[in-house]
């Protein structure tokens, strides 16, 4: 079965549509993987392997009928599996945001995401772990325990969408979706050498993914290649009557082999103007990281790319700026969370304590410190010095990124400033943690779309990956440029030896 | 500047948690980091410069006021601890 999960999600849908495979034959390769690897690896939180067989025979009697007559529409997806990090609502599927507090919670619908995929006829598998409500670097702060990087399962996945990252490099889901609120698509699919997309924040739908911070949140999708997550990215992008702040622009019909619309051909990337931030290169940064991240530079370069050096002044202070707003505004969404209309209850005689209990039993500890952070930073007295501040400090990194697209079309940088660390690495040390952040925060402060992908190894072998943002909604020329790269490239083809026969 | 442990246990009432001691002690000394390395930001110069609470524009997002179907009373109450009579239940907040 080896052969149908190293299938591109091209080759798939190909396969799909000529009756070389059926939908079921592809799920069930998927699900015995699963059964095979991810009691070492963790990825997944719940499996719905009869929901999906189910939904994968459906697929099949379309695929059949519309080869009978293959003039009717068919959804573009059909039959494809993903994996859906247990954040985003998938109707009738226990969803957990990898927290005790949400151990039983059955949503009654589907998150706009996951109704148009199913509309576009994927097949869901199951949910992928994450640290609590997304609040983490590394998917250490599971409920459920920790994820395991595919690379070195002794390494963390990267996080908060860990779980997605790890079941993507390893093979156990084509493609899956996850969510980015200061990294958690970026920096997993850095960690565990895949590609992942993160789209201009009012891009993509945020109603049925459980908030964290909501001015910060986006959904985005993790595949080996720019190419394999285009057309979910396409399948998800647009205005949505159920979430107020998506934008409705035209969804672009991404040519992902011409930059710049010209014919297909060998990949050229003539006339681009390429920003590289000096600030993304400087303390702390590993020294195989910054190496394969200029090889990668240079390779844009030989396709034809104009590199230039830019400065983003204020890339220092994202950190401070993003630990004060997502908890301000972590303290608010979670304030839903208090044993009465969801999730368990910690009794108590009096209705107070019943908030209390539960949410001080039911929370785990980076929830309760970031929940006490934000209270704090938007409580009497200090809301001008913390919250207010931080947000004019905010405008000032977003106007970086406003003068540096005045120069240039796109920005390259590194993801992170280290490989995927080892697990317990960061101990009971959060400020530590936080620092893994530095580098993915700004693009959420200022709402701009990255995409990350892998550019090589460090010598552990563990995966490294670049990113490169662009202007608002246009998320197309980042995958363009991707796609160009991983053309004339490699690095997306390697995948970790999985032999965990004790 | 360190958080008093007083701060820890106004914050973590105004937030509704129950801490136990060693929690409190310990998000003391981790918040007071946290808040020192954050207070780097009241050296920028921010006059004149908004804030930003949405990257994108504000504008006004309407729709008709037309019914439309929305969860059954069983959805809506499925997830609860305690129900009861279709409503979700809880102890006496009123003498």
């Amino acid at each position: 079965m080896s052969d149908l999960v190293n299938l591109s999600l091209g080759e798939m849908i190909t396969a799909l549509r000529a009756g070389e495979v059926s939908s079921r034959e592809l799920t069930q390769a998927y699900l015995e993987r699963i059964d095979r690897f991810d009691p070492s690896i963790h990825a997944f939180l719940t499996l719905t392997p009869d929901d999906s067989i189910t939904q994968a025979d459906q697929a099949d009697r379309k695929l059949k009928s519309w080869r009978s007559e293959p003039d009717q529409p068919l959804p573009g997806l059909t039959g494809v599996p993903i994996a859906v990090k247990d954040v985003l609502c998938v109707k009738d599927v226990r969803c957990t945001c990898g927290s005790r507090i949400l151990e039983n919670f059955i949503p009654p619908f589907n998150a706009t995401t996951v109704e148009r995929l199913r509309q576009a006829g994927v097949i869901i598998l199951g949910k992928t772990n994450t640290d609590e409500f997304a609040m983490g670097s590394s998917t250490e702060n599971s409920a459920y325990g920790p994820t395991h990087n595919p690379w070195d399962l002794d390494r963390v996945p990267g996080g908060s969408s860990g779980g997605s990252a790890a079941a993507v490099a390893a093979r156990l889901t084509p493609v899956a979706l996850g969510t980015d609120t200061g990294g958690s698509v970026r920096q997993p699919a850095s960690f565990c050498g895949v590609t992942g997309i993160k789209p201009t924040y009012g891009r993509v739908s945020r109603y049925g993914l459980v908030a964290y911070g909501s001015s910060l949140d986006v959904v985005g999708a993790f595949g080996r290649t720019a190419e394999e997550i285009a057309p979910l990215f396409q399948v998800m992008a647009g205005s949505d009557p159920l979430d107020a702040t998506t934008v409705d622009l035209p969804i672009p019909d991404i040519n992902i082999d011409s930059f710049g619309g010209g014919e297909a051909g060998a990949p050229s990337l003539q006339g681009l103007r390429l920003g590289v931030p000096e600030e993304y290169f400087v303390t702390g940064i590993q020294t195989d990281v910054e190496q394969g991240v200029r090889q990668a530079i240079h390779a844009l370069q030989s396709l034809g790319a104009e590199v230039r050096s830019i400065s983003l002044p204020h890339t220092e202070h994202a950190l401070p700026v993003y630990y004060i707003i997502a908890p301000a505004e972590a303290s608010a969404n979670l304030a839903r969370f208090d044993g009465i209309r969801y999730g368990p209850r910690v009794s108590a005689d009096e209705m107070w304590n019943i908030y209390r209990h539960t949410r001080g039993d039911k929370f785990g500890p980076e929830v309760k410190r970031r929940i006490m952070l934000g209270t704090y930073a938007l409580s009497a007295g200090y809301f001008d010095a913390y919250y207010g501040q931080a947000q004019k400090v905010r405008t000032l990194i977003k106007q970086d990124f406003e003068s540096a697209f005045e120069e240039v079309d796109i920005i390259a940088a590194p993801v992170a400033p280290t490989t995927a660390f080892r697990i317990g690495e960061h101990g009971d040390d959060p400020l530590s943690m936080y620092l893994e952040d530095v580098l993915t925060l700004p693009a959420n402060l200022a709402g701009v779309p990255g995409i990350t992908f892998p550019v090589g190894f460090d010598h552990q072998g563990l995966p490294v990956g670049m990113q490169l943002m662009g202007p608002h909604f246009r998320e197309e020329l980042l995958f363009q440029v991707a796609h160009a790269y991983q053309q004339t490239t490699q690095w997306h083809t390697y995948q970790p030896e999985l032999d965990f026969s004790p | 500047m360190k958080l008093s442990l007083d701060e820890v246990e106004h914050i973590a009432e105004l937030a509704r948690l129950r801490l136990s001691e060693d929690e409190k002690a310990r998000y003391r000394e981790q918040l007071s980091e946290i808040l020192d390395y954050a207070a780097r930001l009241q050296a920028v110069d921010t006059s004149g410069i908004s804030p930003t609470s949405s990257v994108l524009p504000a504008r006004s997002v309407l729709r008709k006021d037309e019914p439309r179907p929305g969860l059954s009373l069983e959805e809506v109450l499925r997830n609860a601890p305690e129900t009861e009579k279709g409503q979700f239940r809880v102890p006496p907040i009123l003498e």
